[in-house]
C-alpha cells in the first residue's frame, strides 16, 4: 500500500504541469460556483433584512406586500393615508415600546423623499441589526434640514451644508418646491438597503413645503416665503405609513390584530420579515435567474475540468499498461488513480475556496463602500459544502472513469506498445 | 530429470478483423531450464506468439500450458497474477517508468508480485543491486530516472527487472534491437548468464540469426507455423 501512494506520488509529480492545469480548473470553477452561490444569498439576505428590528408596518389598507413596498422600498404610491389621530392612539397603545411615522411622496432627481422623525435614525435597523451612521454630520434638527443615503450623496456628488430642492410627486419632472431649498445636515453610511437612494427630512418640512399647495400644484396668487413658515401649525394631519417597535416580541400578534380591527379606519399590520419573504417569492425571478447562471457556470465549471483530466489520462495509458504488465492488479491501480483523484480535486476545490475568501477579503472594503454589502471570511454553508462536494464528485469520476478504460484497455499495449 | 516449462498444443490465434490466422502451431514443447532462440522475418508473428505465452492474447484454440498450468483456462486476474508471479518480460522496448529511478524500475515486479519478492530472499534491493551490478551498470546510475540513462543502459535495467524475483520464465522480444552489434553480443551473453544463474526458460525472440550462437536450441518460427509442425525444429 505504501508502496503504491509512492509510485502514484512520483507519477504524479511527473506529470505536474498537466496536473497543475487541472488543479487550476478545478480551483476556478469552485471559486467561480461559490462567488455565484454567494451572491444568490447574499441578495436574498440583503433584501429580506432591508428592515429589521421593527416588529410591524403599519399603513391603510392595502396588500402587505404593497405595503412593503411603499413603507420599506419607497417604491409606488400608496392609495390611502393614515390620519394623524390614528397614528397616534396606535403609538399610545401599552405593547408599543417605540414608533416612526413615514410620510412619502415628493422626490428629488428620481431619488424618494421620506419625511420622518429624528428617532428614524434611532430605531432604524436592517442587516443583522445594525444601526445606521452617519458618515458626516448628524440627524436633521429643524425644518428644510435634509439627511442624504449614501448613494444620493454620492451619484448626485453633494456634501454637507449643501442646499437641494424637492420635486413634487414621485417624477423626476414634477413641479418644484424650487423656492424652499434644503440644508444637508448628515450623508449616512452605505447600508445596502433603500436607504442609501432616500432623501430624510422632517414631517414638519413635508407639511411646510405643501402651505401654499393645493392638490398637487402651488395655490394660484398665495405664495408663503420660507422665513414665514414657522407661524403656521406643521404638524402633519396624515402619514403614509409607520413602523412599530414593541416592548415584547411576544405582543406582534395581539398587536397585529388590534391594528387590523382598529375602529376609526382600515388599517394595515404587517410583520416585515415575513412580508419580505413573500416579497421576494413575487420578485423571485431574481433568484431563479441567478440560479439558472449557477447551475451554468457549474456545468461550464466542470465540463472543462472533465476535459482537463481526460487530456491528462492519455499520458497516463502507457504507465498504467506497464504497470499492469508487471503485475499491478485492479485494486490497485484503483488506488493510484483514486489516490490521485482525491488529492488533485480536494486540493483544487481548498484552493478555490481560499481564492474565494481572498478575493472577497480584498473587495469587502470596496463593496461596504460602494454598495453597503458586508463581506468576510466565513465558514462555507451547507450549500456551498455540497457545491464544493460536487466538484470533488465530478473531479473524482473524471479522472477515475477514463482512467478505468484506459486501464482495461491497456494490456496489450503494455507488452509490445503501439504508437 | 527435465520438466517440461512451455507445452503449446493445437494452438490457433486470429488478430481481430482478420480472417487468417496469425498462429497456427500444432505442438511446441521447450523444456525448463532451456534457452531458446525463436527467429523469423518481421510480421511473422514472432511477438504475437510471445502476446499468448504472455496471457496478453487469449487464442481461439489450443491450449498453452506453462509450468503445469493452463493458463488458457484461467480467468483474466489470475492469468494476470500467474504472469507477475513466474514469467520475467523483456520488451522490444523497454517499458521503464521513466520517471522513476533505475533501482526502483527493477523493484517493481517485486510491489506487484508476493512471489517474486521472496524469492529475491531478505532483502529485495540488495538483490536488485547485485543484478543491477552483474549487468555492470555503475552505482551512481541506479538513483537516476531511467528517462535519464542512454539505451543501452535502459537496456539492461529493463532486463535486471525481468530477472529479478528468480522467475521460471523469462520472455525476450528483441531486446537487442537499438545496440550496435557489439554490445548486443555482449548483453545476449550477460542475459544467458544470468538465466543460466537463476536456472530460468529463456525464449529469447529476434531476427538477427547472428546473436544465435550461444543459446540451446533455434526456432525458426515459420516452420513450425501453419502446420509445419514438428520436423521444423532446427
Ligand atoms: N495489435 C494487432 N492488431 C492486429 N494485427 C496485429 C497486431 N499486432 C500484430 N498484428 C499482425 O500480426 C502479424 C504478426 O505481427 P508480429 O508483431 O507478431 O510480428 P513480428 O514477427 O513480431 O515482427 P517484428 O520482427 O517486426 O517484430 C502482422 O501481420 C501484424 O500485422
Ligand atoms: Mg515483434
Amino acid at each position: 500500500m505504501r508502496a503504491i501512494l509512492r509510485l502514484a506520488a512520483l507519477s504524479a509529480w511527473s506529470r505536474r504541469l498537466t496536473l497543475g492545469l487541472t488543479l487550476i480548473a478545478i480551483a476556478l470553477a469552485t471559486t467561480l460556483l461559490l462567488a455565484v452561490e454567494r451572491v444568490r444569498v447574499d441578495a436574498r439576505q440583503s433584501f429580506t433584512q432591508s428592515v429589521s428590528g421593527v416588529d410591524l408596518v403599519v399603513g391603510a389598507r392595502t396588500g402587505s406586500v404593497q405595503l412593503m413596498l411603499y413603507a420599506v422600498f419607497h417604491a409606488g404610491a400608496a392609495s390611502n393615508n393614515i390620519r394623524w389621530d390614528s397614528y397616534q392612539a396606535l403609538t399610545q397603545h401599552p405593547a408599543v415600546d417605540w414608533s416612526v411615522p413615514l410620510s412619502l411622496g415628493d422626490s428629488h432627481r428620481g431619488f424618494p423623499v421620506l419625511g420622518t422623525e429624528a428617532d428614524y435614525f434611532r430605531h432604524f435597523r436592517y442587516g443583522d441589526h445594525e444601526a445606521l451612521r452617519f458618515t458626516t454630520g448628524k440627524p436633521f434638527a429643524g425644518v428644510f434640514e435634509t439627511v442624504l443615503g449614501s448613494e444620493v450623496a454620492q451619484q448626485l456628488g453633494y456634501a454637507l451644508d449643501g442646499a437641494i430642492t424637492l420635486s413634487h410627486g414621485l417624477n423626476e419632472l414634477g413641479p418644484e418646491h424650487g423656492d424652499k431649498p434644503f440644508r444637508i445636515t448628515g450623508i449616512l453610511a452605505p447600508t445596502g438597503t433603500p436607504v442609501d437612494r432616500t432623501i430624510h427630512v422632517s414631517l414638519e418640512s413635508i407639511t411646510a413645503l405643501h402651505l401654499d399647495w393645493v392638490g398637487g400644484t402651488p395655490m394660484p396668487g398665495l405664495v408663503i416665503p420660507a422665513e414665514y413658515v414657522a407661524k403656521f401649525d406643521l404638524k402633519p394631519k396624515e402619514i403614509t405609513a409607520a413602523l412599530l417597535g414593541l416592548k415584547q416580541r411576544s405582543d406582534v400578534f395581539r398587536m397585529q390584530r388590534f391594528i387590523n380591527d382598529f375602529r376609526a379606519e382600515p388599517l394595515l399590520g404587517v410583520l416585515p420579515g415575513v412580508a419580505l419573504d413573500e416579497l421576494w417569492q413575487t420578485v423571485g425571478m431574481i433568484e431563479r435567474t441567478l440560479l439558472a447562471i449557477s447551475a451554468l457556470v457549474v456545468l461550464v465549471g466542470l465540463a472543462g475540468l472533465a476535459a482537463t483530466l481526460l487530456a491528462g489520462l492519455n499520458e497516463r495509458r502507457r504507465e498504467l499498461a506497464i504497470l499492469r504488465a508487471l503485475g499491478a492488479g485492479p485494486g490497485q491501480i484503483f488506488l493510484m488513480l483514486i489516490a490521485e483523484g482525491v488529492l488533485i480535486t480536494t486540493l483544487g476545490a481548498l484552493l478555490g475556496f481560499i481564492l474565494l475568501s481572498l478575493g472577497s477579503l480584498l473587495a469587502a472594503p470596496w463593496l461596504l463602500e460602494r454598495f453597503g454589502v458586508v463581506l468576510g471570511g466565513r465558514w462555507p454553508s451547507r450549500e456551498e459544502l455540497a457545491l464544493i462536494g460536487m466538484v470533488i464528485t465530478t473531479g473524482l469520476v473524471a479522472s477515475l472513469a477514463p482512467g478505468w478504460r484506459a486501464w482495461r484497455m491497456s494490456l496489450a499495449d503494455g507488452l509490445t506498445p503501439r504508437l | 530429470m527435465s520438466q517440461t516449462a512451455i507445452l503449446i498444443r493445437d494452438l490457433g490465434f486470429a488478430w481481430p478483423r482478420q480472417s487468417a490466422r496469425c498462429i497456427d502451431i500444432a505442438e511446441l514443447k521447450i523444456v525448463a531450464g532451456e534457452r531458446v532462440f525463436l527467429h523469423g522475418p518481421s510480421g511473422s508473428g514472432k511477438s504475437t506468439l510471445l502476446g499468448l505465452l504472455g496471457g496478453v492474447a487469449v487464442p481461439q484454440q489450443g491450449d498453452i500450458t506453462l509450468l503445469g498450468t493452463d493458463v488458457t483456462r484461467l480467468p483474466g486476474r489470475a492469468r494476470d497474477r500467474f504472469r507477475a508471479d513466474h514469467i520475467g518480460f523483456l520488451f522490444q522496448q523497454f517499458n521503464l517508468l521513466p520517471w522513476l529511478s533505475a533501482l526502483d524500475n527493477v523493484l517493481l515486479p517485486c510491489t506487484f508480485s508476493a512471489r517474486r519478492r521472496e524469492r529475491t530472499g531478505t532483502d529485495p534491493r540488495a538483490e536488485a543491486a547485485r543484478l543491477l551490478s552483474r549487468l555492470d551498470l555503475n552505482t551512481d546510475t541506479w538513483h537516476r530516472p531511467a528517462a535519464e540513462l542512454s539505451v543501452g543502459q535502459q537496456q539492461r535495467v529493463a532486463a535486471a527487472r525481468a530477472l529479478i524475483g528468480r522467475p521460471e520464465i523469462l520472455i525476450a522480444d528483441e531486446p537487442t534491437s537499438a545496440l550496435d552489434a557489439e554490445r548486443q553480443q555482449i548483453f545476449v551473453d550477460l542475459l544467458l548468464q544470468e538465466t543460466a544463474a537463476v536456472s530460468a526458460t529463456l525464449v529469447f525472440v529476434s531476427h538477427d540469426t547472428r546473436l544465435a550462437a550461444h543459446f540451446d536450441r533455434h526456432i525458426a518460427l515459420p516452420a513450425i507455423n501453419h502446420g509445419a509442425a514438428k520436423e521444423a525444429t532446427i
